[in-house]
């Protein structure tokens, strides 16, 4: 007797294909603005912007300890209720942003508080100005620096959307649950399940190894 | 030495004070330097030579007095700091070259970023200056690769691409090996007989002694002497100068009978 039925399998697999596809559109699109609002965090907190500063720690706090479900619900069933209309794409994304923005906050605020103040001053002394001292000194080794934390984010984000099938987007999860629900075949969808989970996530463990290390080469030697 | 005759003022301190909280670090130091001139400046730990140094380069500000650098005012708010800040290049005690560039980038960055210069021209410019201070080899090094005394010479190097009308050194040779602290010191030298202007904070005596124009003794943020190195180094004016320069005086414990421990 098989452990696995195949003809199963291959007959699932295009309906995770799609879902795989949804996960990884919207993990994207939540990643990048989980990054821009990172980068701004990170920035207001590193020149202590008066005002701001407080705002955005205020948002780390919240953003980190509350979890992902909590904000989808109240991103998706909550935001109706006062009146602003919304879809569950859209939510997926925002709820993914609002989430990783603080740990990309965090990522890159300790690259950046890694970097000595006397590199600013030397770049300053050599007449940058300070954007220049920023974009061509600071952010540069900062990034270095913050790589394996954002690595780190990056794959965590990926894996949390997996609780999007909770506000009904169809991404792999919701597949899964909704085979193994109608079918009962749960080997074959948990199997599906963790192979494309694997698919999507190893290439980008390995693209963050390689982008580490030549980030690092040259502080750091290979 | 050949008596310079000096040119007009370069840099103009007047009356300038500065403190950290309660602690006053200048206190109402005026100092002027002229074109051409080198001056070196010692005195103990703390006594604000290093802060001078930043307060001129604008990297701290100051709560009173001015200094101006061809008769413009110098400040960290200034609109032309940057323009300012060109025109007096910085040498650091801990070379703080960029760890993520190669030396020749280290060198280029500024003069191609900030003077918008051509890449090609820089780049000669930089492998003459590199040669000379003989690390032409290691131009696609690293700053890791280099010895202390090789990334000291390198960010002598990227302050010259500036074409600074005056240098600021702030004690080069400190963090260095006894072996390394010449070679970083030739290059120093060799820039004093091109006439530049330069402002050298330093604790190697024998160095200031052979190539300073003025030596200035400071302690506690004041100016207690400014004279020729000559006269500093065997007549100096104040008992405070003549206990500082005894610290580096060794009394023989050869001819004295051992005792017994």
């Amino acid at each position: 007797m098989a452990v696995l039925n195949w003809e199963v399998i291959w007959q699932y697999l295009p309906l995770y294909q799609e879902a795989a596809i949804l996960t990884v559109r919207l993990g994207t699109a939540g990643i990048a603005l989980a990054i821009l609002i990172g980068l701004i965090c990170a920035i207001v907190q590193y020149f202590k912007v008066p005002v701001l500063r407080h705002v955005v720690a205020v948002y780390i706090e919240i953003s980190r300890n509350t979890p992902l479900l909590v904000q989808l619900f109240f991103l998706f069933y909550g935001l109706p209720k006062i009146g602003i209309p919304t879809n569950a794409t859209v939510c997926g994304i925002a709820g993914l942003a609002f989430l990783g923005g603080s740990y990309m906050a965090e990522a890159f605020r300790s690259g950046l508080e890694a970097i000595p103040a006397i590199q600013t001053e030397s770049a300053l002394s050599l007449g940058l100005s300070q954007a220049q001292t920023m974009r061509y000194v600071i952010l540069p080794q900062a990034a270095a620096v913050s790589m394996p934390a954002f690595m780190a984010n990056v794959i965590f984000l990926l894996k949390e959307t997996s609780v999007f099938s909770a506000i009904s987007l169809m991404d792999l999860m919701f597949t899964a649950k909704d085979l193994i629900g109608l079918y009962y075949k749960t080997t074959e969808c948990l199997f599906l399940l963790v192979v494309f989970y694997l698919l999507i996530l190893l290439p980008v463990s390995l693209l963050g190894s390689l982008l580490e290390r030549r980030l690092r080469h040259a502080g750091f030697g290979s | 030495m050949a008596v310079k005759i000096l040119a007009e003022t370069l840099l103009s301190i007047e009356h300038i004070t500065k403190s950290f909280g309660d602690n006053t670090v200048l206190d109402d130091l005026s100092l002027a330097v002229h074109k051409g001139e080198v001056i070196v400046v010692v005195g103990p730990s703390g006594c604000g030579k290093s802060t001078l140094l930043r307060c001129i380069n604008a990297l701290e500000p100051i709560q009173a007095g001015e200094i101006r650098l061809d008769g413009e005012i110098i400040e960290p708010n200034s609109k032309n700091i940057t323009e300012l800040r060109q025109k007096v290049g910085m040498v650091f005690q801990s070379y703080d070259l960029f760890p993520h560039l190669s030396v020749l980038d280290n060198i280029l960055l500024a003069p191609c970023k900030v003077q918008k210069r051509a890449k090609a021209e820089v780049t000669a410019e930089a492998m003459t200056l590199l040669e000379r201070v003989g690390l032409k080899d290691k131009a696609k090094s690293f700053p890791r690769e280099l010895s202390g005394g090789q990334k000291q010479r390198v960010a002598i190097v990227r302050a010259l691409c500036m074409h600074p009308e005056m240098l600021l050194f702030d004690e080069v040779t400190a963090a260095l090996d006894p072996e390394m602290v010449r070679e970083v010191l030739d290059v120093i030298l060799q820039l004093a007989a091109q006439g530049r202007t330069m402002l050298i904070v330093t604790h190697e005596m024998q160095f200031a002694r052979a190539i300073a124009d003025r030596v200035i003794f400071l302690d506690g943020g004041k100016i207690l002497e400014d004279a020729p190195p000559e006269e500093f180094f065997t007549n100096p004016k104040t008992d405070r100068a003549r206990q500082f320069l005894h610290i580096f005086e060794f009394e023989a414990v050869k001819h004295h009978e051992p005792q017994e421990l």
